[in-house]
């Protein structure tokens, strides 16, 4: 099992979210993020004073799959996210030893 | 005065007034709460509710009298009591306007003066002290300014003074028709004194200070522009054609002051920006608050432009001179009321409601300097007196009971600090777990319940 994290552009995520349903993905986690990367940030100005926005608004997207369907879920979100454009985020997974669905008790590929 | 007949048209349009102008200080509240951090915007609104609550009380109490009453010095300060408490003004004496109608619509003037001031002051100022710091200085300040611009001297049908006022309206004769010397260059110049008081925010220049929410901005300052029709056109104390010439000239400066604004911007930082807009609109209200009735409406949109670009220059001073006036309260009231004001000896055109009555023209219509030196004095003489007694009473509250809460209290937030509230409530963990208790009562075991069942339920 593993997890599969995305850092993606916030209008994306109706995009990825619907091709990632249409893949069978059954539950994901979303979160407001802010950080950067290559896209730096920006300038904004007010009254003529220039303030630096180094941290740029992102969405953190979270999916626990099956190691059987880690290459086409990475494929599906790069694929969904991408505009071609500076800033469209990263896609990484990292392994996970045990998943628990709190409700029932299930473990491992059961929980998911 | 003498008319025996109540005109209802003049005292409906003073109260509506007044009330217009009242709803200017909540506008202000939302005008400069938008522009500071999350974390103060409580406390920047507090200021003016401040204002609103502690200055009407001591307007009726002596303010009225200092600003109204007979003058009892050279045209300095009126007799504090004779209308003390008000007494003697409920009377029904059939004059066209009631004494009362005035008192509100005075009233009004003194509290969003004082609102004013705070915007220099954002995010740092103890709420106790700036309470303490309103009413002294509306008692020695402002009180005593509204007397010299706002106080004419009245003569009965045979020419006897049945009444004697302040120096600048009678002696000096500049012409303030609604207060850019009273209201603005004093609450300005008092900002800029209390600026310097105070001290520089933590992090200034350093860390990020947007403003937090400009939608806020965009309506504090349209409810400033509606309520700033009462402020002008209601200052002809009449429903009548002065009246109606101010109203225009309100509108169309404010609308040219917007585009000067905006277009300095798109040309020195390459976007119009919504704070822009908003700061035009003030700067225009602010500027032809005192020439209003002295220029035309063409006139208006010259002071108004001109306003804007002035002021959208302006706000960059404190970053050269060092002071953080927070809200540029200098930037936009100081140096667009000094431009207001003199513009009527350049601008005062001799059709104008004003021009008629004084029997006099600006500088650009063939007047000569006369005008003009009446308004620098006036304005001066305001700005030189608010500026030493502004900073003789901060840096006296300075110095004894503290201005400025303590540097942990001011990275927290002065929400918390000074009024233990959070403007925002945006769904955070954590938020009411610990359940609610009234009156301090036994709050623990409320706690310790509330805790057991959030087990349960969660």
């Amino acid at each position: 099992m593993r997890l599969v994290t995305a850092i993606i552009k916030p209008h994306m995520l109706d995009e990825v979210k619907t091709a990632l349903e249409s893949f069978g993905v059954e539950g994901m986690t979303v979160s407001e993020a802010s950080g950067f990367g290559r896209q730096r940030g920006h300038t904004e100005v007010y009254r003529g004073a220039e303030y630096t926005v180094d941290l740029v608004p992102k969405v953190r997207l979270e999916v626990l799959v099956d190691d059987d369907d880690v290459k086409d879920i990475i494929d599906v979100l790069v694929k969904s996210a991408r505009t071609g454009r500076i800033g469209d985020g990263k896609v990484w997974s990292v392994p996970v030893d045990d998943i628990v669905r709190v409700r029932t008790g299930e473990r491992g590929l059961d929980a998911l | 005065m003498t008319l025996l007949e109540l005109d209802t048209g003049n005292t409906a349009w003073v109260l509506t007034s007044a009330a217009l102008v009242l709803l200017m200080t909540p506008g202000l509240a939302l005008f400069y709460g938008g522009m500071v951090r999350a974390k103060s915007v409580l406390n920047m609104m507090m200021m003016s509710f401040g204002a609103l609550a502690l200055i009407s009380v001591l307007w009726v109490l002596y303010g009225y009298s200092i600003s109204f009453g007979d003058d009892i010095g050279a045209g300095l300060v009126g007799n504090p009591l004779q209308y003390l408490g008000l007494k003697g003004l409920m009377e029904d004496t059939d004059a066209s306007l009631p004494a009362m109608a005035f008192v509100a619509f005075q009233a009004v003037f003194a509290i969003i003066t004082v609102a004013l001031i705070s915007g220099a002051i954002a995010d740092r100022a103890k709420f106790g002290t700036w309470m303490i710091f309103a009413g002294i200085w509306a008692t020695v300040v402002y009180f005593p300014v509204a007397h010299w611009v706002f106080d004419f001297t009245l003569t009965d049908d045979s020419g006897a003074v049945t009444h004697v006022g302040g120096w600048i309206a009678n002696n000096l004769e500049a012409i303030d028709f609604a207060g850019g010397t009273a209201v603005h260059i004093n609450a300005g110049v008092a900002g800029l004194a209390l600026a310097l008081v105070l001290g520089k925010r933590l992090g200034w220049r350093h860390d990020p200070m947007r403003p937090h929410n400009l939608t806020l901005v965009m309506i504090g300052a349209g409810l400033l522009w509606f309520g700033w029709f009462g402020f002008n056109a209601g200052s002809a104390v009449a429903a009548n054609n002065t009246a109606s010439v101010v109203w225009v000239n309100t509108m169309v400066a404010t609308g040219a002051a917007a585009l000067g604004w905006l277009l300095t911007e798109r040309l020195r930082d390459g976007h119009a920006t919504s704070l822009g807009a908003a700061s035009g609109v003030v700067a225009g209200l602010v500027a032809i608050t005192p020439s209003c009735s002295s220029v035309s409406p063409v006139g208006a949109i010259i002071v108004g432009a001109l306003a804007g670009v002035f002021c959208a220059l302006a706000v960059g001073l404190k970053y050269k001179f060092g002071y953080d006036d927070s809200l540029d309260v200098v930037g936009v009231h100081l140096i667009g009321g000094l431009w207001g004001t003199l513009a009527v000896g350049l601008l005062l055109a001799p059709d104008s409601p004003a021009g008629v009555s004084y029997e006099r023209s600006g500088l650009l219509y063939g007047g000569g300097v006369d005008q003009l030196w009446r308004q620098a004095v006036g304005a001066f003489g305001v700005l030189l007196f608010s500026l030493v007694l502004t900073l003789v009473i901060g840096f006296a509250l300075h110095k004894t009971i503290g201005f400025r809460v303590t540097a942990e209290e001011e990275q927290a937030g002065v929400d918390g600090s000074e009024h233990a509230e959070t403007g925002y409530d945006l769904g955070s963990f954590g938020a009411g777990a610990r359940g609610v208790s009234y009156g301090g009562s036994a709050p623990r075991q409320t706690e310790v319940e509330t805790n057991h069942d959030q087990e349960v339920t969660a």
